[in-house]
This record gives C-alpha cells, structure tokens and sequence, in this order.
C-alpha cells in the first residue's frame, strides 16, 4: 500500500442523459481524498449528488470524466476488477428492511458476500465473528432467524456484519440511522465508531444529517448540486462555517446553536440546469439580503464559477476550504502546506 | 346537516383524552398499544408529544379522529370542546373530523389520490362540509394554497408534479380545507429534507399564531418538539411516562427515558456528545409481554432494585411536571 490516500476522487463527473437530450449533472467536479482510517461524512440536500458519487466510489456508476483511486490504483471497471474492489468497499444501506432479503436467514445474508467472494475460511465461523462484532451476542442465537423476526436496530447491525465480514478498507454508509428510532440511532452510530477504532476501517457516511457528523466524523464536506462547496474537520466546519450554505443548513437545526435560522426557499435544484456563475447564487442569503452588492462581488456570484479555496484566518495546516466569492481566501503564505 | 346539538362548554380546555385505551385484536392475542393515556389542550396551544416507533403515538393520534382499523377496540373518553368524539354518531364524527380537528400525516405521497388534480382533492372536502357554490370553492382552494405557500396555479397540477415538501403543503392546506381548531401533526416532516422539514415547521408555526390554531405535535425527534412546542408529553411502551413546559423537559428530563431520548440527537458544539454517540441498549419491548413494574426497567440505566416490583405513575416532577419515575416520586 502507498502512503496516499486510501480513497482518492480526481475531478469527477457523473452525469445522466435525460429523455430531451439533457444532461443532469449530478456529480461536477469532485475532489476529494479520505485517508485510512478516517470517517468522512458527506453533508447535503436530497438531489445534491451526493448519492450518485456514493454510487459512483462503489463502481455501480462510472463517471463521465475523471477518476476514483483506490490504494493508489485508478478503478477499472471490468468484472474481475470491480469484485475484487468490492471486496475492499462496501456498502450500508439506509433501510436495512430493504437491503436483507426477506426469505434469507441472518446466517445466509451474512455468508452471501463471503461466498461471492470465494473466502476461505471457516464460513461459520467468519459469520459468527462479525454477529458478534456488529453486537448480535450470542451470535448462534441469530444464525436462523429471518430479517423480519429481529428490531429494525438488529437490522441494521445484519447489515453491517455483512459488510463487514469481509474486512473491508472502506464502508460506504447511506443515511444509515435516518430510518432507526432515537434510541437505536445512537447505538448504531457507536458500533461504527467502534468498527473504526477498532477495525482500522475507514468510512464515508452520506447523510444530512449534521448531528450525526457532529457524533462520528472526524471530517464533513458539503455537497451542493453536485459540488463540493465546503469541508473541513468536524470543527471547523460546525464551529466556524463560511459558507452561507452550510450556515444555512446548521442554523435550521433546532436547539443545537445560536445562528439565526436561515431556512432557504425552495428546494435543491435541478442538476439539468446548473446557474451560472456560482451555483448557489439564486438561493444564497449573501446574495438575496444585499451583502454582495454592498461587498462589490454580486458580478462575481452571478457570472463566475468557482472551486474550493483555504478560507483565510484558519488555523495553520488547516485544510478548510470553501467555494464562496464572499469568504476571504487565505494569503498563498498561510495557505496549508 | 347536523347543527351545534351541544354548546360548547366554558373551559378553556379544547381536547381532554381521558384514560384511552386502544386494543387490536391479533393473531396472537389482543395488543394494547394505548394503555391508559390522559392528556389535556387548552385552545391554541401546540403540545408534542414523543415517542418511538410502536409506542402507541400513531395509534393515539388516529383514535382521537376514530380513524382505527375496524376492530381495534378503543375506550376512555376523547372530549373536543367538551364533547366525547368517541361518542359521535357518523354525522357528527364527519362534520367534527374537517371542523373540530385536521390530521396531517407521514409520507404525503400516500395520502392524496394520485389520479386526481390537486384543486379538486382540496374542494372535495371544502364543498362536503360547507356546501359551498362550485365558483366560491375554487377561490377559496386558491387561498388555501397561497396560505400554505404554494401558487395558486399549483391546484392544476397532480400529485406527482409536486415535490415531497409541496406535497406535505397540500396535506396541510386540505387540512386546514374546514378551518379546524385543533390539527393532529403525525410525523408531518419525518420523510423531508432537512431545510424543507424547516420550511414546514415554520409553515406550521405561521398557521399556529395566525389562526389561534391548536396543535399536536407527533415525532420521536425531541429536539422538533423542544423548539416547535410550548409542552411535551413522552409515551413509552403505551403510556405517557413525561410531561411539561418543553424546555423544561427537554432541557433537564426527569424520566431516564426522556433523558435518552434528548441525548439521541446531539447538542453541535458540546464536546460531551463529540465522538460520543448515545443511544439506549436493547429495543421497546413487546405490547404482549410487558416486563413487570415499570415497563423501562429492562432498558433504564438507572434501575433501582424495587422497579421491577412498583407500579409507576405520573408522579409531580416540579412546576407544571409530571413523571412516571420512583427517581421523583420522592
């Protein structure tokens, strides 16, 4: 293994043709690197992208441009390739109803990736294992019991001993507690904290869900129509968001801060038509109350397009960057190394 | 029509439930899922009231508007102004289901018909109560929606044509179709985006101030409640266990399973929940096999010896607070 990244996003498109023609871009233009062992949460609106470029690390898309570097190696996309990839990446699902089968045991749904992948070993005993990892004690007692005899929480954990029974590098989670109720949640949340210190294993966690980056992540990055717009360590970007985006997303949850709730119109647009200029313009507050006008860069926010930049007045060796023309970028001279 | 046949009474009391019962008749037996719940809310007020799945909150909810399956067997008492809902002959349950009280629930896409234009869906039930002439409904169906946000031109769309959060707005709008007194909120935001879910509740907040409107508020997020509510009551396991002033609640629960509850979603910033993800071990338990005692005894982390044994009620927990906790019954 390199000493690189274990998951590397190199400029990546995604896109999907619509029936006029269109394209929709859902993912445009993503950079993004996770080291080994580190929880990443990926932070947006339904409709942002995000899962497609979770799908896409997944290799169940392949992107229009760009690349997604596993271990330092591109993603090739032939069958061989892509199981044995899958191997390395896997995947939790948001419903865990949905992802069992509902005619498989617990035992069966467990042993099915070890079997597809053609692991040697102890099949019972590897089952065994990862049960009683994912907190399902004494592991036997589940071996016969179909999905819908054990708690959605339960679920949940027969989904993650599935994934994890491989020893994966990297678990891609999908909103995997927004369907649990409140006390399963952060039951849940702390087994994957524990698989993390634990395992080595290295998670990227796409939800909405701030609360749960604020429980778990150790990084957040904001996706907004298709882009990265903001990231930073867990911090940073919930202690001292710059983009007018992410404020708006933290001041709307309830009793957690003291922002002004700045609840957007609207809902998340359209990735067939994608603004010019910076892409949140028509829904930004920056824009709507005035402030860019008064700041001299509403030109700017309306006509040009613009990347990830190191916000000025972090602190040193920090990587947090955001894409917003009203956010002063740090000097080249305090900018991370 | 059935007129007015009782007047109103004088209390300031709009909804009183007293000692409700909900039964379902099961495979395996009869399933109490509402065991004994009282609950009162005065005119204009916004109650919330918490729980998880199974808890009997949904059940709660739809036997106030007697909207259960046939044969779920319900008693106690569900007086709206006075007046025992569970009592009504049919006449008078409709009028009082669109007049006395709306519900909105979980998952609007379930509850229009798909095949049907929006405007219509909405003057159905205006003209079924008011009997209003057909050009006055199409008006008053273009209010509705501009009052719940929505462009009056949206009543030609279909259901489809409509996003999650217009959807859960037309639920609204066809709820406030008869101008209730008191709506009955069933998860109204649970499926929706985190900005559209605060787009609602300020919807929903609007609506509250602007036409006195009472509310009962249902989710098991307590930090929703906290901020959209003045009182919170907490059900577990069929019963209210908590109740009180909702910041008082919320910020220092009385009940360890409200405690759990607030836990559940963290405070961002405080470094206490930081890395420290906080849930409660093990599940609710079944309706058919209630542990003995206090029914959170198997789950609570601060069991005492005697839980098992004592039969827990709602207890005074201080000013305007109740708790069903030997901690507080002193």
């Amino acid at each position: 293994m390199t000493d690189g990244p274990l998951l590397e996003l190199r400029d990546l498109h995604v896109a999907f043709p619509n029936r006029d023609g269109s394209r929709a871009r859902a993912v445009d233009g993503v950079d993004l690197a996770l080291p080994q062992g580190e929880v990443l949460a990926l932070v947006g609106e339904s409709g942002c992208g995000k899962t497609t470029l979770a799908r896409t690390i997944l290799g169940l898309e392949r992107p229009a441009s760009g690349e997604v570097r596993y271990r330092g190696e591109p993603l090739r996309y032939d069958r061989r390739s892509l199981k044995r990839y899958r191997r390395g990446v896997q995947m939790v699902f948001q419903d865990p109803a949905g992802a069992l089968n509902v005619r498989q045991t617990i035992y069966e749904a467990v042993a099915e990736g070890l079997r597809i992948q053609g692991v040697e070993g102890n099949e019972e005993e590897l089952v065994a294992g990862a049960l009683s990892r994912a907190g399902l004690r004494p592991p036997e007692r589940f071996f016969t019991r179909y999905p819908f005899e054990v708690s959605g929480g339960q679920r949940q954990r027969v989904v993650i001993a599935g994934a994890m029974v491989l020893e994966p590098g990297l678990i891609v989670a999908d909103e995997p507690v927004s369907s649990l109720d409140a006390s399963v949640r952060g039951e849940i949340l702390a087994l994957m904290q524990k698989l993390v210190q634990e395992m080595g294993v290295t998670m990227l966690v796409v939800t909405h869900d701030l609360g749960l980056a604020w429980n778990i992540a150790d990084r957040i990055a904001v996706m907004y129509l298709g882009r990265i717009v903001e990231q930073g360590t867990t911090e940073e970007l919930l202690g001292d968001p710059r983009h007018p985006y992410t404020r708006a997303l933290l001041s709307v949850v309830p009793e957690s801060h003291n922002l002004t709730p700045q609840i957007l119109a609207g809902e998340a647009p359209d990735p067939t038509r994608i603004p010019a200029g910076c892409r949140f313009h028509p829904r930004c507050p920056v824009v709507a109350s005035g402030e860019a006008e008064r700041l001299g860069i509403e030109v700017r926010c309306r006509g040009t397009d613009l990347g990830l930049a190191p916000v000025a007045g972090s602190a040193v060796g920090s990587a947090h960057r955001a894409a917003c023309h009203a956010v002063p970028v740090a000097e080249p001279d305090e900018a991370p190394v | 029509m059935s007129a007015e046949t009782q007047p109103a009474t004088a209390a300031p009391t709009l909804l009183s439930v007293r000692d409700l019962h909900v039964t379902y008749p099961t495979d395996a037996g009869p399933l109490e899922a509402v065991r004994g719940v009282d609950l009162e809310l005065a005119a204009g007020e916004t109650l919330g009231l918490a729980g998880e799945s199974g808890c009997g909150k949904s059940s709660l909810a739809t036997a106030l508007l007697r909207l259960l399956p046939r044969g779920a067997k319900v008693t106690g008492e569900v007086l709206l102004e006075g007046e025992n809902v569970l009592a009504m002959k049919p006449g008078r349950l409709r009028a009082v289901r669109w007049t006395g009280m709306a519900i909105v629930f979980q998952g609007a896409l379930h509850s229009l018909n798909p095949v049907q234009r929006i405007g219509p869906q909405i003057g159905e039930a205006i003209e079924l109560h008011a009997q209003g002439k057909r050009a006055k409904t199409s008006a008053r169906v273009g209010e509705l929606l501009e009052l719940v946000g929505l462009p009056a031109r949206r009543a030609q769309d279909y259901p489809h044509q409509l996003s999650g959060g217009q959807r859960q707005r037309v639920l609204i709008a066809l709820a406030l179709a008869c101008d209730p007194k008191l709506l009955v909120a069933d998860e109204p935001t649970t499926a929706l985006d985190v900005m559209v879910q605060a787009q609602i509740l300020r919807l929903l907040a609007d609506l509250q101030e602007r036409f006195g409107l009472a509310t009962l508020f249902i989710t098991h997020d307590l930090s929703t409640l906290a901020a959209a509510c003045r009182r919170l009551a907490v059900m577990y396991a069929g019963r209210i266990v908590e109740e009180g002033p909702a910041h008082a609640v919320f910020d220092a629960p009385a009940h360890p399973y409200t405690r759990a509850l607030a836990a559940a979603f963290p405070i961002i910033g405080d470094p206490a929940f930081r890395h420290n993800p906080s849930g409660l071990p093990g599940d609710p338990p079944d309706p058919r096999a209630l542990p003995p005692g206090c029914p959170f005894h198997t789950r609570c982390p601060v069991v005492r010896e005697e839980c098992p044994h004592t039969a827990v009620e709602l207890w005074p927990a201080g000013e305007g607070r109740r708790a069903a906790c030997v901690e507080v019954r002193g």
